[in-house]
């Protein structure tokens, strides 16, 4: 189908430059540090690959690469069903498709430290809606900044409003894709509605799922600022993950070479989960 | 009213709920916020809006923002359309794994890169300018509008350009007059995006500058440091941080679905 046509890297040359410019030169100081050992002053000296052994066995690493791990999981397990769910129930023409869509892609437009902000407001324990609601009126004990447990299902519930819009659109747009006369086809046939859903549906919004489990894994496992700004990391590290624990090490204790290491094995595991799902995912389709 | 169009139903108040408590809180004084629990403000005031929009460093946050984004949108869109064209037409040498590569790119988390961004751009003298934050932000818009521009091109058949080519146009005036209309949709969807990503970010944002380009998230998280806690204006500025998104949203709500539809994204 393809031309072959070396003219394509004329095509591609500005945004080589550009992603280059901001990807390769950060990404090579962040090597530069993680092999290097400093007393302050700008001097450094060569320390090979000691940060990244350190990282390895590190406990504070395990943790919060295990919190990071169980918060991108659990919400990946929640959101992919769910907003799955909400696109199959939402009209699929008329006046509400647009009044829908708008209003449900409204979170994903709502910079992350107002969302964080916003939760943190709507969570206080006397004040906001649903800590006085949950507090006072089901008389459930709930506070943020002292139970990690509390802490860790406001941070999820947050994800949870936060991100399933994008999954609702990626999946509905996936539906409405889908010919008339393949939903009169299963008519004939007396397929029931899992038959539909399983053998007609499914596997129509398979590729836009891809992409919604891809992105939604990416900017989980990255993410900082609304948990950062809605419980800190706390109480303890109890919701310290990754990117917190990094930024702690990084700008709190200014220790660059342990941070560097630590972001560079950090990227790499991205790299190797997102490598993985997405050969998974489209494995069928070569 | 059938019972399954319940769930999108229940699913918008469970969106719409912090948010309204959001604005709720922006249109209360700070005595009736702190002096304890009421569902609608008692004494309606305007006093949170008024102090954003008589205060410069406030109103510049927002024009600020809309600045870099707008540039951002711009920058990534110019260079993402040719590039998407080049990967949905042509075999060249390298072309899969240059791909791939620009996806990883949406995949290091910017608290990786916070550092050595402030270092990069202030050597190279960029600190605290607009362009600053919208070039650091082609970083993940540019992978996504070219991933997204590249599926709707894809689905445009091979013949159009051939046509216009036998027709006598030459490449730049078929890109302009004839590709870029056909996949219009396409082009809102990514400018969408791009938008998006770029307004909601803050972490790079906030590394890459300092009061002249300071965006309107960052002047927030300033106050809620050290004016005491004045959650009245800190709701009324994230209300009004809501709002340029929404206005977005308006403008793009058919194509959102659609779009995705059309192109094989």
């Amino acid at each position: 189908m393809k031309t072959e046509n070396q003219r394509g890297w004329l095509f591609v040359l500005p945004v080589l430059l550009l992603v280059a410019f901001n990807a390769l030169v950060p990404l090579m100081t962040v090597v530069n540090y993680s092999v290097q050992e400093t007393f302050g002053n700008n001097q450094f000296f060569w320390h090979g690959i000691g940060w990244f052994e350190d990282i390895l066995r590190s406990e504070r690493f395990h943790a919060a690469l295990g919190r990071q791990l169980f918060f991108t999981f659990t919400i990946l397990l929640i959101e992919v069903p769910l907003g799955v769910a909400i696109a199959l129930a939402m009209p699929r023409k008329g006046f509400w498709v647009p009044v829908c869509l708008v209003l449900m892609a409204l979170p994903l437009l709502i910079p992350w430290n107002v969302v964080g902000a916003m939760w943190n407001i709507f969570t206080l324990p006397d004040i906001g809606l649903l800590g006085y609601f949950l507090n006072n009126t089901l008389g459930i004990d709930y506070n943020m900044t002292q139970s990690p447990v509390a802490a860790w299902i406001t941070v999820i519930v947050m994800d949870v409003w936060h991100w399933t819009s994008l999954v609702v659109l990626l999946a509905y747009a996936g539906l409405i894709s889908i010919p008339e006369a393949y939903y009169q086809a299963a008519r004939i046939d007396g397929a029931s509605n899992w038959a539909v859903f399983r053998y007609i549906q499914l596997p129509k919004m398979k590729r836009v799922l891809t992409i919604a489990i891809l992105l939604r894994f990416m900017d989980s496992f990255n993410i900082y600022t609304e948990p950062f700004v809605l419980t800190g990391g706390g109480p303890g590290n109890s919701t310290t993950l990754l990117s917190i624990d990094l930024v702690k090490v990084a700008l709190g204790q200014f220790d660059l070479g342990p941070a560097a290491a630590m972001s560079l094995i950090y990227f790499a595991i991205t790299l190797a989960v997102s490598w993985l799902f997405y050969t998974l995912m489209t494995r069928d389709e070569q | 009213m059938k019972p399954r169009s319940l769930v999108p139903i229940i699913y918008i108040l469970f969106l719409m709920l912090p948010i309204y408590w959001l604005v709720a809180m922006s249109f209360k004084t700070t005595n009736e916020i702190l002096g304890g629990f009421s569902l609608f403000p008692q004494v309606w005031t305007l006093d949170n809006y008024r102090a954003i929009f008589t205060d410069p460093t406030w109103y510049w946050g927002y024009i600020n923002s809309i600045l870099y984004v707008s540039i951002n949108t711009i920058i990534s869109l110019a260079a993402a359309l040719p590039a998407a064209y080049a990967f949905s037409r042509y075999r060249f040498m390298g072309d899969k794994h240059l791909f791939f590569w620009l996806l990883t790119n949406r995949m290091a988390p910017a608290a990786v890169f916070a550092l050595p961004f402030f270092q990069l751009y202030s050597a190279v003298g960029l600190f605290d300018t607009h362009l600053a934050v919208a070039l650091a932000h082609c970083l993940f818009n540019i992978p996504l509008a070219v991933w997204i521009l590249e599926g709707f091109m894809s689905g445009v058949p091979k013949e159009l350009d051939e046509t216009a080519y036998v027709d006598g146009y030459s490449f730049p005036r078929f890109f302009a007059t004839i590709f870029i209309p056909t996949i219009k949709a396409g082009v809102g969807v990514a400018a969408f995006f791009c938008f998006m990503f770029s307004w909601v970010e803050l972490l790079l944002a906030k590394t890459l500058t300092a009061v002249e380009a300071k965006p309107i998230a960052a002047t927030m998280t300033r106050t809620a440091s050290s004016a005491g806690y004045e959650l009245g204006l800190l709701a009324a500025a994230g209300v009004l941080t809501i709002v340029p998104g929404a206005i977005v949203i308006y403008f793009v709500r058919n194509y959102i679905a659609k779009g995705f539809a059309l192109g094989r994204v």
